[in-house]
């Protein structure tokens, strides 16, 4: 039996019925499984990275027209989600905390309040996005963006052409952005199933640890979202 | 010590907006990038716990994101911004 003391545990001895036989403890399986989260996480890392670079070249090119767009949008209503998103994100470390000190209670009513900050968050951006509708600022056939002032410039008027690449790329990354927040809602809903199961204890809660990073990075988004798309000109 | 940083969240997203308003020139954009860098940095460090991560591994995936994006952004912006017909 040379062999026991590489492998710590063999196959039949008692361990946590989560811990998978490739792994020597509990400690490396929940390392490698955040690892896993993080490189997943660099990679959209660079899939919005290809979006942000996309709207600083066009940003510099049309400032103005981008900040007449911009101007278009309701700025409340974005600072009033970017505020929603950092208490989920709030609720979120509470509810690893909780499952770290095996407080089932306080972690399914976290997991659900940060549900509930996720689902006003997509109402908030859906009466955003009706406003748009209606204002035909939405790219395609009916736009329409005729006559607007450009900020700090009397007398001149953006170029709908280029305001209507600042709204497709405002739809497409808040759109992505938000598709985001829907997956995160599903992990969290699988998560809450869990919880409320009382399957999480402190020895095993990876789920809420790398479901909780997956949300934090779809709120670090946002943050960086909120001032590009909606404050690029706002001043008088 | 969460609700420390979340109270510095709030703080940090109140004064981007107000600060919106006021007309500082190219310096809008700059406070508004630079308070929006600091908040990324405080949910990373301390919410994701990378500040006290175990595993020295994670902190190289983050600064290696963290590098590429700003290879993609800096090269693209060193073409882009230095034509001089643009």
């Amino acid at each position: 039996m040379a062999d026991s003391t590489l492998v710590g545990l063999q196959h039949g001895e008692e361990h946590h019925p989560e811990l998978l036989h490739h792994f020597a403890e509990p400690q490396q399986q929940r390392d490698a499984a955040s690892l896993g989260m993080w490189v997943f996480l660099a990679t959209e890392v660079m899939f919005f990275g290809g979006l942000f670079c996309a709207y600083l070249v066009y940003r510099r090119w049309y400032f103005g027209d981008f900040g007449a767009a911009s101007k278009s949008i309701d700025a409340t209503l974005g600072a009033t989600n970017t505020a929603v998103l950092i208490c989920s994100s709030l609720t979120v470390v509470l509810a690893v905390w909780a499952a770290q000190t095996a407080r089932r209670m306080l972690l399914v009513v976290m997991l659900g309040i940060t549900m509930i900050l996720g689902l006003a968050f997509l109402g908030i951006k859906a009466i955003e996005y009706k406003d748009k509708f209606e204002e035909h600022h939405v790219p395609g056939a009916s736009f329409s963006f005729e006559n607007v002032p450009i900020p700090g410039h009397p007398g001149q008027f953006a170029n709908p052409r280029h305001a209507q690449i600042f709204f497709s790329l405002y739809f497409v990354m808040t759109g992505l952005h938000a598709l985001h927040m829907i997956i995160g809602l599903g992990i969290f809903s699988w998560l809450f199933t869990m919880a409320w199961k009382g399957r999480f204890t402190p020895e095993w809660h990876t789920p809420v640890e790398i479901g909780g990073l997956y949300w934090h990075f779809v709120d670090i988004v946002w943050i960086y979202l909120f001032p590009l798309l909606y404050l690029i000109d706002r001043h008088p | 010590m969460y609700f420390g940083i979340w109270a510095a969240l709030l703080v940090g997203t109140f004064v981007t907006y107000k600060a919106a308003f006021i007309e500082l020139g190219p310096f809008n954009a700059a406070v508004a990038l630079g308070i929006a860098t600091i908040k990324a940095t405080l949910v990373a460090l301390f919410f994701m716990h990378v500040w006290h991560a175990s595993e020295k591994l994670t902190k190289l995936v983050v600064i290696a994101a963290v590098f590429f994006l700003l290879l993609l952004l800096g090269l693209t912006m060193s073409d882009y911004a230095t034509r001089p017909w643009s």
